[in-house]
């Protein structure tokens, strides 16, 4: 069967994208990169600080991954956008993970600036991936603008809430051709699994593997909970039924 | 002299300094490093010849765990 991941005209084998906020040191980070399989990674742009250890860069070498820069912390497009000129002159990369947070407490982006964000670098050449809400009406805008793909939160950054509205996540799927990525609120292994089941083509998530009390177990239960979804989403499942439908031949039956 | 603000930090400068003499003497990593001078990005093709003045704000950013 060909269940290839094309994103933004790159084939990929895993379908699991780690983020790298959370790792406890650069050493927890590269054994839970490197078990998770993930060959796509996320990496962020901030001010140089001599009390920060160097080497995040070269984890990310030897672990093979290509980089995501990410936007994270950008309240407007201008931000945002500067954000992403900075780092495609710093790694190299025209793909960005789009990310224009509305607000505060619950870290949700902010669709206004987000489609004006993503507008601006689909057109300075960017492969753009952007974070988006479960609205299917702003995943088909995005899609529309022409995103590389639409990440819509199962639930706030870093909440472990899960998918809070699996029917939004489906209606996405089914709004848009491009890949869709659930990107945050995955708590365990079964959310990840069942974005999958819904019909995401890939899973992105950080906390929940570099928070975890053993992050490598975790980012190991991770890859085999997206390919078990996966799987599972192209398997063609069993209707729910309300009551029971015996597995076992009536026919046969001893009499006595 | 002038005085040039890096991360927020002021500093002083040579006159004529350039940000590829800034960075040379700022304690950077080797790769993955960009600049915005005044809100603007200078590309790395750039830092060589782009000149600093009196007042710049000088943004230094480099790869950080994050997303």
């Amino acid at each position: 069967m060909d269940d290839r991941f094309l994103l933004g005209g790159v084939e990929f084998g895993s379908r699991l994208i780690l983020g790298t906020g959370g790792a406890s040191s650069l050493q927890a980070l590269e054994q839970a990169l490197l078990a998770g399989g993930a060959e796509l990674v996320t990496v962020a742009l901030r001010r140089v600080d001599p009390n920060t250890p160097a080497g995040l860069l070269d984890v990310l070498e030897r672990c093979g991954v290509r980089l995501l820069p990410n936007t994270a912390g950008c309240y407007t497009a201008a931000d945002a956008v500067r954000t992403a000129h900075l780092a495609r002159d710093a790694f190299d990369t025209d793909w960005i993970k789009l990310e224009v947070i509305g607000d505060e407490r619950t870290l949700l982006p902010d669709a206004v600036e987000l489609l004006r964000a993503a507008e601006r670098l689909v057109d300075d050449g960017f492969t753009v991936l952007p974070y988006t809400t479960d609205d299917p009406v702003l995943a088909r805008r995005l899609a529309d603008l022409g995103c590389a793909a639409v990440m819509p939160a199962g639930a706030p950054i870093g909440s472990g809430l899960g998918i809070s509205n699996p029917h939004h996540i489906e209606l996405i799927r089914e709004a848009v051709r491009c890949p869709v990525i659930l990107d945050a609120g995955i708590g365990t292994a079964s959310d990840a699994a069942r974005a999958m089941e819904l019909g995401c083509d890939a899973v992105l998530l950080a906390s929940a593997v570099t928070r975890a009390a053993d992050p490598v177990a975790m980012a190991t239960a991770m890859r085999h909970a997206v390919v078990a979804g996966r799987l599972a989403a192209q398997a063609g499942r069993i209707p729910v039924r309300r009551h029971a439908l015996a597995s076992t031949p009536a026919e046969g039956l001893a009499a006595w | 002299m002038i005085t040039v603000v890096v991360n927020d930090a002021p500093r002083p400068t040579r006159r004529g300094e350039t940000i590829a003499d800034l960075l040379a003497v700022l304690d950077v990593p080797s790769r993955g490093v960009a600049v915005a001078v005044n809100g603007e990005v200078v590309r790395r093709a750039d830092w060589p010849a782009h000149r600093l003045l009196d007042g710049d704000r000088v943004e230094v950013l480099t790869a950080a765990q994050g997303g």
